[in-house]
């Protein structure tokens, strides 16, 4: 594997491998073992064109507990935001010798587009491209469902997972779609028809519009951010409605399964999508996601870089 | 093919590493085991066990991947990182008997003092490895070995445990890796 | 008996009959296998087919503003070595064709080319804003004679502008092409709306935006009795309502581009901006019904829609990228590939469809001619047997975003003849002046 562009270029075996390593570098992190040499020498760039702190600084405490060198190159106050393309970005990362780039970008396909170009020959992970993808996003968000529900599994079989409010804008959703399938988890997802994209017909999923009547029979509740702006394209009518039929609140959570977890992507817009009781209830392991996104990511690197060039693909 | 350790061979030399580890270490008291995965985990226990039937009771025994530190990790394709169980008693001030199968370049083990030196600071560290093959590329020795293997760089030496292989044997095989 | 200029030897016309064919001082001479008279070229054509000149009704030169992506030079060059004879130049150049004064440059421009025939197209509202009319009798008084009035690039989408504009446009006999496009329901839109939208998660552009103009304009054409021509058809919708109109008799014609009959939207599926364009790349089964379409003669013409941009519009993020890609080099070729090859159209329908209909709609009388004695040598000679594989960096265009890249195509144009003389012989392009 030499990039993480997309869920779709994994196997159901590479994604468990995924799990099972960041598992293991989860003990590690969590036990004396603060920092591994592994990736010491390797450059890695967070190429940022778009703002997020917490997928960038997860990112970067991957990247260093594994004592690769990181480089921050972040829209403000980078020449991405002075109008350079990303063909010159991406040959001067070539030049101060890149061995990964983590790409975050508002277009959908920009780390597609960077890995498929000449522009420059390092390995590039998707930290979230438009409203396409969020790969690493999704294993985490599988890993930390699997840690709580997998009763040992590896794969998440039999688990019901409900993706819960603006799936047409979610890369999140998109990646979630695509690995919590691909590893025996039944998803449904809810949402106002207009939050839907046209053309999800085969996608492997259920559909609902009724967060009612879905909540009752689910493990897993994940909670979208809803953006403000979104009112103003008509895609629903006041943040008041939108609340009151798609938010999670404490009425809600009362009818959930026992042991059924809340999750969100962050960050939460407390009080549209979700409550504060809920985000900060028993049943919320918001705060658990960003702790495995360290482990996860740490996983996604050692895979994309620990290995040499020679025999890929030959195990 | 060629047979350089039968199965009663194998115990045979077990047994003896394990005396000689009491012997060294003036008894089982201080001794943490640590097993490099695969075969070397499972070495360990098998010498922990030893142990327990001269002395009447086990030492802490755990396993030690040293994956995340190996130098040739370029070289290679990516390895699945196997499992690190260190005993909950730890390792500061202890005596720790690293345990391998093949003992050759010296690099896993330069690799897992790294490791260990990342988890605290053993009071000895000491080696047993079942076969040790020569070629070394490091100023690494053996405390206790089990057989003395001399072996061209061209031939490929296996260890098969019962736990994994079904058997117990080593065996020299020409053309390797 | 004198010499003539050329001689065209077992060449077969649109309708398969094999025959010799004459050129001289402009015009067709003879067709007839007992042509006696000395060439000063002989050209063997055995597997060749010869066709009226091509017809291209939607050109992009960018001349002038974007000499940087296309000349009307280098857009002639690469029309005549696609078989062109007369290409119709869109009005969103910079400054816009809103005024004779740009239109008679463009004119001029194409005829000091020499290649072809470049007629300018002016723009249906100043500036292309879609707000109040441009100045469309100047411009079909100018030296340009315009006929062909439109936006393209925007759609004309006030229901009330659209109406006077079709009404005014009957001083003169004008035609208004519209780009079908509501802007609202398009804000943004990258590619087709549909499963691959879904997935790639770019923002979609439906077929019911086209359809709904297409449909309001033909009921406003049919209540002003005035000329409608809908630009680059893209839908299956589109085609039943064009397929609606003609029956009730309403005055409107529609064109095709060879991508929409060729390609579809899982080509996004790479993000590679050359298949970004508009409107966009739709799906197998509006690719199905628009051959049919054209082939029934409910779609009536074939038009490039070629959109030459520089490399940085290109070389970017999907969503940055300009829309469009070059279609004049490779259109006869991926019409013989998706219409003759597939056996839905024959060569004679071919003709029509890239010469005779657009040549028609257009008004331009020296062009899309049968092929009779005495007529205007405008002619293409093309090879069908033959294949050639697209190379980007070969193309005439000064742009190269083929979408077509590396792909072995059928079809070899071997000849085309403007007013007479070669700007195309054996499958090279005349030097400048050479004419």
């Amino acid at each position: 594997m030499r990039h993480l562009l997309s869920i779709s270029d994994l196997t159901k075996v590479e994604a468990i491998s995924i799990l099972d390593t960041a598992t293991e570098l989860s003990r590690v992190s969590d036990g004396a073992v603060k920092k591994l040499p592994t990736l010491r020498g390797r450059t890695i760039v967070n190429l940022f064109a778009e703002d997020s702190t917490r997928t960038r600084i997860s990112f970067e405490a991957a990247a260093k507990r594994l004592s690769a060198d990181v480089i921050n190159f972040s829209a403000k106050g980078s020449s991405l935001s002075k109008g350079e393309s990303l063909k010159d970005t991406a040959m001067t990362l070539q030049a101060m010798g890149a061995d990964a780039v983590v790409i975050r970008h508002s277009a959908s396909g920009a780390a597609q587009r960077l890995a498929d170009s000449q522009w420059m020959s390092g390995s590039v992970v998707n930290a979230g491209d438009g409203t396409h993808e969020h790969p690493s996003q999704a294993l985490l968000d599988a890993f930390t469902i699997r840690k709580h529900l997998g009763m040992g599994r590896s794969d998440l079989s039999g688990i019901n997972v409900a993706i819960v409010g603006d799936i047409l804008h979610s890369r999140v959703a998109r990646s979630n779609v695509l690995l919590l399938s691909m590893l025996g988890a039944k998803v449904t997802l809810v949402a106002p028809p207009t939050l839907l994209p046209v053309g999800i017909g085969n996608w492997p999923v259920t559909i609902s519009y009724d967060l009612d009547s879905v909540i009752p029979h689910v493990d897993v509740v994940m909670m979208l951010r809803v953006q403000q702006e979104r009112m103003s394209d008509l895609f629903f009518p006041n943040a008041r409605e939108y609340s009151r039929y798609f938010g999670l609140n404490a009425d809600r959570m009362a009818r959930m399964k026992s042991g059924a977890i809340v999750m969100h992507p962050g960050p939460m817009n407390r009080g549209l999508e979700i409550s504060a009781e809920v985000a900060d209830s028993a049943r919320s392991v918001i705060t658990e996601q960003v702790a495995n996104g360290v482990s996860v990511r740490m996983a996604i690197l050692y895979v994309l870089l620990a290995g040499g060039a020679l025999e890929v693909g030959g195990n | 093919m060629s047979v350089a350790l039968s199965a009663q061979e194998i115990t045979r030399a077990l047994t003896r590493i394990s005396h000689e580890i009491l012997e060294k270490n003036q008894g089982s008291s201080n001794i943490v085991l640590l097993g490099i995965p695969t075969r070397g985990a499972h070495l360990a226990t098998r010498i922990n066990s030893i142990i327990a039937t001269i002395e009447g009771a086990e030492v802490p025994t755990g396993t030690l991947d040293i994956t995340l530190f190996r130098d040739d990790l370029r070289m290679r394709p990516p390895r699945a990182i196997m499992s690190t169980k260190i005993p909950t008693s730890g390792i500061e001030g202890k005596d720790v008997i690293l345990v391998d199968d093949v003992l050759y370049s010296g690099r896993t083990i330069r690799a897992a003092l790294d490791a260990l030196g990342e988890i605290g600071r053993p009071r000895t560290v000491q080696l047993a490895s079942l076969v040790d093959r020569g070629h070394r590329e490091l100023p690494i020795k053996a405390d206790f070995v089990g057989k003395n293997l001399p072996t061209a760089k061209t031939q490929s030496v296996k260890v098969f445990l019962s736990e994994i292989d079904g058997r117990d044997e080593v065996t020299i095989e020409e053309g390797g890796e | 008996m004198s010499t003539v200029d050329y001689l065209i030897k077992n060449v077969s016309l649109p309708d398969g009959i094999k025959t010799d064919l004459a050129i001289c001082d402009g015009l067709i001479t003879s067709i007839s296998k007992n042509f006696k008279g000395e060439a000063q070229t002989i050209i063997e054509a055995q597997d060749c087919v010869v066709l009226p000149g091509l017809v291209d009704l939607h050109t992009h030169l960018r001349e002038p503003g974007r000499e940087d992506a296309e000349t009307v030079l280098s857009g002639s060059r690469a029309g005549a070595k696609g078989g062109f004879t007369a290409v119709s130049a869109m009005a969103n150049t910079s400054p816009v064709a809103d005024t004779a004064g740009v239109v008679e440059q463009v004119y001029r421009l194409g005829q000091e080319a020499g290649l072809l025939d470049v007629f300018p197209i002016g723009a249906v509202t100043q500036g292309l804003k879609g707000e109040s009319l441009s100045e469309m009798g100047a411009m079909a008084d100018s030296v340009a004679r315009v006929r062909i009035f439109s936006d393209d690039g925007n759609c004309v989408s006030d229901p009330l502008v659209m109406r006077r504009a079709l009404e005014y446009i009957k001083k003169f006999g004008g035609v208004i092409a519209q780009h079908a496009q509501d802007p609202r329901m398009t804000m943004g839109s990258q590619m087709n709306e549909g499963e691959v939208s879904a997935r790639l998660g770019l923002k979609g552009w439906p077929a019911v935006a086209e359809e709904s103009i297409i449909a309001r304009d033909v009921l406003l054409a049919d209540h002003v009795k005035s000329r409608l021509h809908i630009c680059h058809l893209t839908t299956a919708g589109g085609v039943e309502i064009i397929r609606w109109a003609k029956a009730r008799g309403i005055d409107v014609t529609a064109e095709v581009t060879p991508h929409h009959l060729l390609l579809t939207d899982d080509l996004a599926t790479s993000y590679d901006p050359v298949f970004k364009v508009n409107p966009p790349l739709r799906t197998e089964s509006d690719v199905h019904a628009l051959r049919e379409a054209l082939a029934d003669g409910t779609i009536d013409i074939v038009a490039t829609d070629h959109a030459p941009h520089p490399t940085e519009a290109k070389e970017c993020e999907w969503q940055e990228a300009a829309f469009g890609m070059l279609g004049l080099e490779t259109a006869l070729s991926i019409v013989q590939k998706t219409m003759i090859d597939t056996g839905l159209m024959n060569w004679s329908q071919v003709a029509d469809r890239m010469s005779i209909a657009p040549a028609r709609i257009g008004g331009y009388s020296e062009h899309g001619q049968p092929l009779v004695v005495g007529g205007i040598a405008n002619l293409v000679v093309v090879n069908p047997k033959k294949t050639w594989t697209v190379d980007r960096d070969l193309v005439l265009s000064r742009s190269s975003n083929t979408p077509y890249h590396g792909h072995e195509l059928p079809g070899v144009i071997t000849h085309t003849f403007f007013k007479g003389r070669a700007s195309v012989l054996n499958g090279s392009i005349m030097p400048l002046g050479s004419l």
